[in-house]
């Protein structure tokens, strides 16, 4: 089972780096959802992995018996996919507006802040929006 | 944005109440068992969004009334006052403490408890800010 | 009273960002809870800071919980110094933004921003788990991702974009570094992790760890090679923003970086902390190179921002008591100095409308008070006595030469020079160079203009009081750094004397 995982999470992390080094915004969008929940499962089973024991105390006995499962993972999951969410929402408004105001979604237009500022800061052209490549 | 969806309408108007519902049961037995405020905030903004998706988001802030900025103002003080409370009585920040006598629909009633709706309430209201906004233009 | 202050901090903050937050359309109130917050902000940290010093290592374990199991908050000296810093800061920028920032950004939460920012730095701060260290970092992410995009411009939409990913990207390694270090531990609280990385099975594993995280907190604090995003963003927002972000975003990265180095990764010091001191110097060279092809004084400070992190990496990879309390000082300089000389680009910017270099002249004519008042955070930046800057530099030579480092005391003495070469060209461009055009005077009411000229009078005084009254404040940053380099005392305090 944790090699199954280990091999998802590496498929995940390969897909998501793939993803976000695109010019395309929406395909870095994209990566960066997969890769939280890339790191997310990466959590999950660095957690190791204990099947059908969750930590519950029996009733009539006060301590654990172990082998149990660890919550704490899964308490970070739940914050990390919590922030995760904000973020990424944040992220998708963000990309919308950007898109609507540069009027283009391919980051290798989006020079501006990188270069020396020209001396007219208009000089974007709407018609020069590429698709992804 | 197409037509309104009868159907939809009709159905958001059933459920809603049952969504509401379900959200104040999932917060109040959040604290030993499964639910909890950030779920029950969820289950509640679903609620809306679901009146939003059928009659769009105007008729969803109508129908809130209170601003979703307000409603994560208030439950961050909610919050916030639950865990100052244990300085009140002399304890360290945040302690969890429970009135020895429950309640009869609430059950046992104490500062997790108070965190918790705060709770709700900031989910409630970051979710519906999020979605009205990302709705609307 | 000590537990209370350990949590002012946070609740000050939150407070005020609530209160902000129901203030929404009273501006003017909100511009008043923004000068009354940092300022309660400020004063908590001062006495935190004297009670830290007074009666050592402050600790509170939230909901009573235990350590290791609850979550641990830990001020010692440098927590408090940077709670200090940043209040104080805080409260210089808010003066300022009751003068310089628009209605439209303070209708679109302005304040709260700044509040739940306040918030998530100072949550870093004094925090001791190092998970809790990541939520910090993420609010103090969030508030700043939507007061970099606020106002929605052009080129804030641009840097935003390019900020948002890389420090996603950032705070993704930091996760999976802190997902690997408790599959290794089983713990999270950093006095525990410090107890039990030292003796661990597996310190090759470990150096992977703290590479993880020497990455992770390097592109927060904008170290070589990692730093592209910072000079490609942080010119966007209003300048009121920028000031705020150089004085205070990359200080958490470097932070950071300083408490996981000093407390949990020393089982391979040869190699991390040569690695850091490599890094530090990289980063001069180029943040100072960088700055050299600047025009626009937003873009050219922004790179001395990164040439001015190396020097705060040299404290930390020479690793000895005076390095540390060197790269502290010099953090409290660079900080104040750093955040006065955006502010004062902001007034160049008004009074001769651009920000372009080639466009401003004339002003050492037309306002030579501003002229003083820019030569003195840019002289002290650059390392002349007796200001602030000098005093650090010395300090930190001093240390890198004891240690036999005599590279990186080379680069940071030419480093050194090249700042002074780019604060001559502001100097001469804006200031010396006969107007091109005709200057306007500040416009606004005479509150608005004293609010834009007071912090800067402000940082200026303190830059100058700095340099002449060192002592006191270098014992302090002594004291803190002989705090950072026993990581028992730490752990005695949160355990409470036990083991």
């Amino acid at each position: 089972m944790t090699l199954a995982l280990a091999l998802l999470i590496g498929v995940l992390f390969t897909v998501a780096l793939y993803l976000m080094m695109r010019r395309n915004l929406v395909k870095v969008l994209i990566g960066l959802i997969i890769l939280s929940n890339a790191i997310n499962l990466f959590i999950f089973t660095l957690g190791r992995l204990v099947r059908g024991r969750p930590p519950l105390i029996p009733a009539g006995e006060t301590a654990l018996q172990p082998p149990y499962a660890d919550p704490l993972p899964q308490a970070l999951i739940l914050t990390a996919i919590v922030i995760s969410f904000g973020v990424t929402a944040f992220a998708v408004a963000l990309m919308r507006q950007a898109y609507q105001v540069l009027g283009t979604s391919d980051l290798n237009e989006l020079r501006d802040t990188d270069i020396q500022p020209r001396y007219h800061p208009d000089h974007y052209h709407a018609e020069d929006e590429a698709e992804g490549h | 944005m197409r037509g309104r969806s009868e159907i939809l309408a009709t159905a958001a108007r059933y459920l809603m109440p049952l969504l509401i519902v379900f959200s104040v049961f999932l917060l109040l037995r959040g604290h030993n068992e499964i639910g909890g405020g950030f779920v029950g905030g969820l289950v509640a903004s679903v609620a809306v969004v679901l009146y939003m998706i059928a009659e769009g988001v105007q008729a969803a802030r109508d129908l809130l009334k209170i601003e979703p900025r307000l409603l994560i103002a208030t439950g961050l003080l909610i919050a916030l006052s639950s865990a100052v409370f244990a300085w009140v009585v002399n304890r360290p920040f945040m302690t969890g403490l429970w009135w020895k006598y429950p309640l009869p629909v609430l059950g046992k009633v104490g500062t997790p408890l108070l965190f918790d709706v705060g709770v709700y309430l900031a989910v409630m209201g970051t979710t519906l800010m999020i979605l009205f906004t990302l709705a609307e233009d | 009273m000590g537990d209370y202050l350990v949590l002012f901090p946070l609740i000050v903050p939150l407070f005020f960002a609530i209160l902000s937050l129901f203030a929404w359309r009273a501006i003017t109130w909100q511009r008043g809870l923004a000068v009354v917050g940092t300022l309660i902000l400020f004063s908590s940290g001062i006495a935190l800071l004297d009670v830290v010093i007074h009666e050592g290592i402050r600790t509170v374990q939230i909901g009573n919980w235990p350590p290791p199991y609850g979550i641990s908050l830990v001020v010692d000296a440098f927590s408090a110094f940077m709670v200090v810093i940043a209040g104080g800061l805080a409260f210089l920028i808010a003066v300022f933004s009751l003068g310089s920032m628009d209605e439209a950004r303070l209708r679109y939460g302005f304040y709260p921003l700044f509040f739940v920012l306040l918030m998530g730095v100072c949550g870093a701060f004094i925090t001791g788990d190092i998970f809790n260290l990541y939520v910090w970092f993420e609010v103090m992410l969030m508030a700043s991702f939507v007061l970099m995009a606020l106002g929605g411009e052009r080129a804030q939409l641009e840097g935003a974009l390019k900020y948002v990913i890389l420090n996603l990207l950032s705070s993704a390694l930091f996760l999976s570094a802190t997902a690997v270090l408790y599959s290794l531990t089983g713990t999270l609280n950093m006095a525990d992790l410090s107890i039990r990385l030292r003796t661990t099975i597996a310190p090759d594993l470990v150096t992977t760890v703290a590479v993880m995280y020497l990455i992770a907190f390097s592109i927060k604090a904008a170290v070589f090679p990692l730093f592209f995003w910072l000079p490609a963003s942080y010119h966007t927002p209003p300048v009121t923003v920028t000031a705020l972000f150089s004085g205070l975003l990359t200080k958490v990265g470097v932070y950071a970086l300083i408490r996981v180095f000093t407390l949990l990764f020393l089982a391979d010091v040869a190699f991390t902390h040569t690695l850091i001191l490599a890094l530090g110097g990289f980063t001069m060279v180029t943040g100072v190179l960088g700055a050299a092809a600047q025009y626009d004084i937003r873009r050219l400070l922004s790179f001395h921002i990164i040439s001015q992190i190396g020097y705060l990496l040299m404290g930390l990879g020479l690793f000895t008591q005076s390095a540390l309390a060197a790269t502290l000082y010099f953090m409290v300089h660079v900080i104040i100095a750093k955040a006065v000389l955006f502010l004062i680009a902001e007034l160049l910017y008004r009074m001769g409308g651009s920000f372009d270099l080639r466009h401003l002249g004339g002003f050492y004519r037309a306002y030579p008070w501003l002229a003083l008042g820019f030569l003195l955070p840019a002289l002290s930046l650059a390392g002349v006595p007796p200001l602030s800057g000098f005093f650090g530099k010395l300090a930190l030579v001093q240390a890198g030469l004891v240690e036999g480092q005599f590279v990186i005391v080379g680069v940071s003495l030419a480093v050194s020079l090249l700042t002074l070469f780019s604060m001559t060209k502001i100097w001469n461009e804006a200031f010396w160079k006969p107007a091109s055009k005709e200057l306007r005077s500040l416009s606004g009411s005479t509150g608005q203009r004293m609010a834009l000229i007071l912090p800067i009078v402000l940082m200026g005084l303190i830059t100058l009081g700095l340099g002449l009254g060192a002592e006191p404040v270098y014992a302090l940053a002594q004291q803190a750094a002989a705090q950072l380099l026993d990581p028992g005392a730490y752990v005695a305090a949160v355990f409470g004397g036990l083991p």
